[in-house]
């Protein structure tokens, strides 16, 4: 298992925080999905094997969302 | 998805393109050209829907209907019977509102923000050869070695090995009084070197070090949710649905198509949902700045709800520091001292540091004492020969040992001594007693005041826990005023105490250092970690009082009560709008444009209630006399 941190945008309305924990969720080898919205991070679990970091970060680009950095370890 | 996030991004520049249309209608209307009034807001209709349906259809493809949704409904609705004054107004309303609050957010977010921005991006290592290279900070590794220069930031915990310099370290203590440090001493990353040049092996790195899990802490503490916030999560996620039911059932009731968009627009929660984070994060960032780290809203409420302050002395009450409070020189002459100093100056042990001590303080010279056959007897105290003289530094029993008596006048200067909680210790040479001095643990600046303060704020009962003796115990009770003393207890008999308290119906906070204290501050209602962020602490606590100071205290406790009655007033300011909405929508003089009116100011209303938390600061209980003479007494010791 490895953990990602997606820094984001600011985010400004509580239904994001919904959209993005369900659409990471509902990926393969996903795991632990949190939200910190004051913060606007991400920080998940993920199985390498199963999935690249670059697929979550590309995940939460799609939904609307700009990802400024990440980091993996 | 490119085509919506290009959207997403300029929302700005849409709201502003609607505001000018709507402008143009307007006009339209003064000049009575119905066609420049009808093109126009039809045409900022459409272009100001356009991010809030994709919002709502975005939110929708994840099962949840949004406040999007029900403006993008009712929106469309007003569009189709017509009304494009209405559509036009309301949407720009709920882009501009939106705007807004980002904005007014962001500021309940700065400080906490300026924290995160606080940590080092890069650093320069030194390899093997002496050379140097800079590198992100994510790449320094364990047992790497850092060079920083004046006026740079220190990217890792480590040890110094090489240099020295004053560093600035406000970032984990919140004190901002440069400290000298050297080879072979601690520093934490994230503080600032403000002169000298440092070499750093590197203990912690990254996210392990302290200011790394301070960062996180906080990040973690803003989302953590009050009871009040996960209630209202929960009633929002049922809520946001029953609007568009209730809509749907008034427009098939009355057949009023119009009513029953009216009703989407305004059972929008807007309020309600923001104003209990938003009081949090406001709270919670103030902490932040002012050397307070509180984990999370729950925190936040019981802590307003504590009613009884449990410390352990150590640490916490006294500064765990020993000093030289009581001297009699009966020799007049400072000999003793100066002979006492020379021989105390070879031992390590907590009283001989404070009588070496207390002689820099006042520049006694022992430099000429010639000291020959220093040896520690064993729980009795220290037998040299010094100056050709044979001299006994030590406890009443290695007198009475050495058949060394005492007169009437010292043995009650000793037992008055002893009476004040102090270790004694005598020097006695040419068969006589020479001097007493009294050591004893000194007590924080203030605590007396600082104590009647939180009484002021709240606080019933205060408590102290220690594992000294009794007699040392009751000395500093007596003198800093706090309710209740038990004395000589081991760490589970301090639990216990805690656990009686919450029997007998009291929310009890713990304050501690956070070393050895760890049982009591986790049973604790609130755990409250004074000291420097040490890992413990800030891991065991629910609440870091970074420099360990009073003030932090009553400022947490002041806070905390602060954050929790600003987020019953912004719940209250919430419910009071829909209500009032309501009575307006029933007795007629509200619209789907008005009522959007009064909910985007009801939102920048609660934030606005929020951020009168970012600059809260506590009041102090007004001093009397008599509470600033404990100040004193530590001041004169000191000199």
């Amino acid at each position: 298992m490895s953990k990602a941190i997606l820094q984001l945008d600011a985010l400004s309305c509580p239904s994001c925080m919904q959209k993005i924990e369900g659409a990471l969720e509902k990926q393969d080898g996903v795991e632990n999905v949190k939200v910190l919205f004051n913060a606007a991070k991400v920080k998940t679990d993920f199985d390498g094997d199963k999935i690249s970091a670059d697929k979550l970060s590309d995940t939460v680009t799609d939904l609307g969302y700009e990802v400024q950095s990440m980091k993996v370890k | 998805m490119k085509f919506q996030r290009y959207i997403n991004q300029h929302t700005n520049q849409i709201t502003l393109i609607t505001a000018i249309l709507i402008g143009v209608g307007l006009l339209g209307k003064v000049v009575d050209s119905d066609m420049i009034y009808t093109v126009s807001f039809i045409a900022a209709s459409i272009i100001s829907a356009v991010p809030i349906v994709l919002r709502a259809v975005s939110a929708l493809r994840f099962k949840t209907i949004s406040i999007e949704l029900l403006v993008s409904i009712a929106v469309i609705g007003a569009f189709i019977i017509g009304e494009y004054n209405e559509s036009a107004i309301v949407t720009f309303l709920f882009l501009f509102g939106t705007f807004l609050e980002d904005k007014t957010l962001a500021k309940t977010r700065h400080s906490i923000k300026g924290l995160t921005e606080m940590a080092p991006t890069t650093a320069m290592i030194v390899d093997d050869d002496g050379n140097t290279e800079e590198t992100d900070v994510d790449f320094v590794d364990v047992d790497d070695v850092v060079l920083v220069k004046a006026g740079g930031q220190i990217p890792v915990d480590g040890e110094i090995v090489d240099g020295s310099g004053h560093i600035n370290e406000a970032s984990i203590t919140g004190e901002s009084k440069l400290v000298t440090k050297g080879t072979g001493n601690q520093v934490f990353s994230g503080t600032i070197l403000d002169n000298g040049t440092l070499k750093v092996r590197a203990t912690k790195v990254g996210d392990d070090t302290t200011f790394g899990k301070i960062v996180e802490l906080v990040e973690d503490a803003q989302d953590t949710k009050s009871p009040a916030e996960k209630f209202i999560d929960k009633f929002a996620t049922y809520y946001t649905p029953a609007v568009l039911i209730i809509a749907l059932i008034v427009g098939l009731v009355t057949k009023d198509f119009r009513l029953a968009i009216t009703v989407l627009v305004l059972g929008c929660p807007g309020a309600l949902v923001i104003g209990a984070p938003v009081s949090n994060v406001a709270g919670i960032g103030n902490g932040a700045k002012n050397g307070v780290l509180i984990k999370g809203g729950e925190v936040m409420n019981t802590f307003a709800n504590v009613d009884t302050l449990v410390f352990d002395k150590t640490g916490t009450l006294t500064e765990g520091k020993t000093a030289v409070t009581q001297f009699k020189d009966y020799s007049r002459d400072q000999l003793a001292l100066q002979i006492a100093t020379a021989v105390e100056k070879q031992s390590d042990h907590p009283l001989a540091q404070a009588v070496v001590k207390f002689s820099g303080d006042h520049h006694i010279p022992f430099e000429d004492v010639q000291v020959a056959d220093a040896d520690t007897v064993k729980g009795r105290g220290v037998k040299a020969t010094a100056n050709g003289k044979n001299v006994l530094i030590g406890n009443l029993r290695m007198m009475n040992d050495e058949n060394v008596d005492l007169t009437s006048e010292q043995r009650q200067d000793l037992e008055n001594i002893q009476g004040e909680g102090s270790s004694t210790v005598i020097v006695a040479f040419d068969g006589q007693i020479q001097a007493i001095l009294g050591i004893s643990d000194v007590i924080r600046q203030g605590v007396k005041q600082s104590l009647a303060t939180l009484k002021s704020l709240g606080i019933k009962k205060t408590v102290m826990l220690t594992g000294d003796n009794l007699q040392t115990a009751n000395a500093v009770a007596e003198q800093i005023g706090i309710d209740e003393v038990h004395a000589e207890l081991l760490p589970e008999q301090k639990v216990e105490y805690v656990k009686q308290f919450q029997q007998e119906g009291h929310k009890v906070a713990f304050v501690g250092d956070g070393i050895n204290d760890s049982p009591s501050l986790v049973t604790a209602n609130i755990g409250i970690a004074m000291g420097s962020g040490t890992d413990v602490a800030v891991e065991t606590s629910d609440v870091v009082l970074m420099s360990s100071g009073f003030n932090e205290l009553i400022h947490a406790y002041g806070l905390s009560k602060k954050t929790v009655i600003n987020t019953k007033e912004n719940i209250f300011i919430a419910i009071a709008t829909v209500v009032a909405l309501l009575i307006g929508l029933i007795l007629g003089f509200i619209y789907m444009a008005s009522g959007m009116f009064v909910h985007e100011a009801s939102i920048l209303v609660v934030i606005f209630n929020a951020m009168r938390l970012i600059n809260y600061q506590p009041k102090a209980a007004k001093l009397d006399p008599d509470q600033l003479s404990v100040g004193e007494w530590d001041v004169s010791l000191k000199q």
